[in-house]
């Protein structure tokens, strides 16, 4: 692919992108997914492979076009402050995998580096 | 010969009712067999509801039996994509990380559905959290193609269209992110329609990327999609993206299209989808379909949208950005599944996170989260997330375009025709292939549909028509899409798909 003269690093028709296993770790760490060394084998070249394939973006000229996040246009959506009828605390907590009185019954939040 | 139950569609199944020529439990119990024979071999369903369907067909005999009818398909039952919540009924979304989960509530879609008295036989099969195009994704095991068990019936929602095709259900819900209606519709001979966003609440429905979900009909008859849209449409105030306008006309459409008569219609063949990458018998039978609706009437003219040739890309940002943030709600707190980390005396509660996302998510999602959060990580998310939603500008512009010139837009829904199990689950950009004629359409909030056009010479296996419209004209899709099913059917002396159509070890273990 050549490179276009003058633009910009984001612009550039350069779409080869390495993903490494170490920054495959680093995003499966943010998005808080543990994945062992065969996974990361497993997964880092398909990555790389699906990142190099919607690189191609990158390039079409749309500096001056405006996002679209959404396909019609969203308004704030307001209701009366009324209450309604809503789940009980015993159905919310139906699928709780522990509960403990009336409440979501969690690990430990605090690790040992707080 | 009166033709057996489970082979009518659901507007005959209704008159069939109210000929009393049938009764809803006995119809149910009838879907409810084939279900029991077949579904070992196709494994559409998830989980079925005997019981709960049978009470819910009880009450519509006894509503009929006053006279009282709570809507146009009263007492015909429904079989229920899994990704959307049921009270009473496992929601999986196909993954382990809600494996036995059961919600404390209804979706609004659900909601409407039992309102309507359609008896809900079960939940449907699913890629996991509706992430893939061949239902090879569901933590539950395949869903098979009931045209040839050894192919895929396309996904995400190949269950709900395998179990349409194989006469488990005449009525189906799927959901539509990139195409996960409309092409297991094309791969199954079934119509499928993604509504404009917005048409069908999202309330309950699992969410992947919410500014691209969207539920819809799946049938086997373009006036059964029709008459299920109208009872699931129209404005919820749960959801905030809902459209608070009246549901387009149609029940009216698919009635007016059913005639045959396109005159006065503007069709556009969208050049950037066909062609090149097609399959040659897909082709061909798109191009006969369109000269057919040419000799009803329509004019049709070549329709150029350039900035689809960057839909994937900006598809392949867009959704799994939103889906790594949708997803971030699986943490094993307050519902689904939760392990614990192997040898840690006391985890923590992040740790706990990490080894329940890791042993309840498939490689496809993991993929898409981890995406996901690369194009949305600073530093790239300019180049990536922030260009693809102008990107969708763009592609927003040229159907805009498009639509200033013709009615409908057309195309193939899929590029090829049903593919073998297996063959592209470890490739995942083979598989991302398939959804590259639907997925513009969710980028820019564009209805829909899928009708089945025939089978190709090569294999024998279906096509499907893809016909879009401009966002809230619904009707226009069953107008165009009932003409061409109607004169097909002329032209076949009856619809496509038949039991004998089916793969013929359906037989088989029917007979057992």
């Amino acid at each position: 692919m050549p490179e276009t003269a003058g633009s910009t690093p984001s612009e550039r028709a350069d779409h080869r992108v390495e993903i490494s296993r170490d920054e495959v770790r680093h995003l499966a760490d943010l998005a808080r997914i543990e994945l062992d060394d065969a996974e990361l084998d497993h997964l880092a070249p398909q990555l790389s492979v699906i990142l190099e394939s919607v690189a191609s973006i990158r390039d079409v000229a749309a500096d001056d076009i405006p996002p679209t996040s959404h396909p019609l246009p969203v308004v704030n959506v307001f209701r009366e402050d009324v209450v309604r009828p809503s789940l009980t605390a015993e159905e919310a907590l139906s699928g709780a995998p522990l509960v403990e009185g009336q409440r979501f019954a969690v690990p430990r939040i605090l690790g040992d580096e707080q | 010969m009166s033709i057996p139950l489970i082979q009518r569609s659901g507007a005959d199944l209704a008159e069939a009712l109210a000929a009393g020529e049938t009764t809803s439990v006995e119809l149910t119990r009838a879907f409810l067999d084939r279900i029991a024979a077949v579904d070992g071999a196709v494994h559409g369903f998830l989980h079925v509801d005997a019981e709960g369907a049978l009470a819910a067909a009880r009450a519509a005999d006894e509503r009929r039996g006053k006279g009282e009818l709570a809507s146009s398909l009263d007492g015909v039952p429904i079989a229920v994509k899994d990704v959307l919540a049921t009270t009473g009924m496992p929601t999986t979304c196909g993954s382990r990380i809600l494996e036995g989960w059961v919600p404390p509530y209804d979706a609004t879609v659900v909601a409407r559905l039992r309102a309507a008295g359609l008896p809900i036989l079960g939940k449907t099969n699913m890629d996991e959290f509706a992430m893939g195009s061949s239902t090879e994704q569901s933590a539950y095991g395949p869903t098979h193609n009931p045209w040839d068990l050894d192919r895929s019936p396309g996904g995400s929602g190949g269950g709900s269209a395998a179990a349409v095709a194989a006469f488990e259900a005449p009525l189906a819900m799927g959901t539509d992110t990139g195409g996960s209606i409309r092409q297991p519709g094309a791969l199954t001979g079934t119509v499928g329609l993604k509504p404009t966003y917005g048409g069908i609440s999202r309330y309950g429905l699992v969410a992947m990327a919410n500014s691209l979900d969207q539920a819809g009909p799946v049938t086997r008859t373009v006036l059964d999609a029709s008459l299920l849209h109208e009872i699931v449409a129209g404005h919820d105030p749960l959801d905030s993206t809902s459209i608070d306008q009246p549901v387009p006309p149609v029940v009216q459409a698919a009635r007016d299209g059913a005639a045959g008569n396109l005159a006065g219609v503007k069709i556009g063949v969208v050049t950037e989808l066909g062609g090149e990458g097609y399959q040659p018998g897909v082709q061909q039978r798109f191009d006969q379909a369109v000269e057919l609706l040419v000799a009803a009437g329509a004019e049709v003219v070549q329709v150029t949208c350039p900035n689809l040739e960057h839909a994937l890309a900006a598809y392949y940002l867009i959704m799994p950005s939103e889906a790594s943030s949708n997803l971030a709600r699986f943490d094993a707190m307050r519902y689904g599944l939760r392990v614990m980390p192997e040898g840690v005396a006391s985890p923590s509660a992040e740790e706990v996170m990490r080894a329940t996302r890791d042993a309840g998510f498939g490689d496809e999602v993991k993929r898409r989260i981890i995406i996901g959060t690369y194009a949305l990580s600073s530093g790239y998310y300019d180049a990536y997330y922030g260009q693809a939603q102008k990107v969708r500008t763009l592609i927003d512009r040229d159907f805009e375009r498009a639509f200033k010139k013709v009615d409908v837009l057309l195309s193939p829904t899929s590029p090829t025709t049903a593919f073998k199990l297996g063959e592209k689950l470890d490739d995942p950009l083979a598989m991302y292939l398939n959804d590259i004629a639907t997925i513009p359409a969710n980028l820019a909030g564009l209805p829909g549909m899928s009708v089945p056009v025939g089978v190709t010479e090569e294999d024998g296996l279906p096509v499907g028509l893809q016909v879009l419209a401009p966002a809230l004209a619904d009707d226009h899709l069953y107008l165009v899409g009932a003409a061409a099913e109607a004169l097909l059917e002329q032209q076949w002396g009856g619809p496509m798909l038949e039991p004998d159509r089916l793969d013929k070890k359906l037989d088989k273990v029917v007979a057992r």
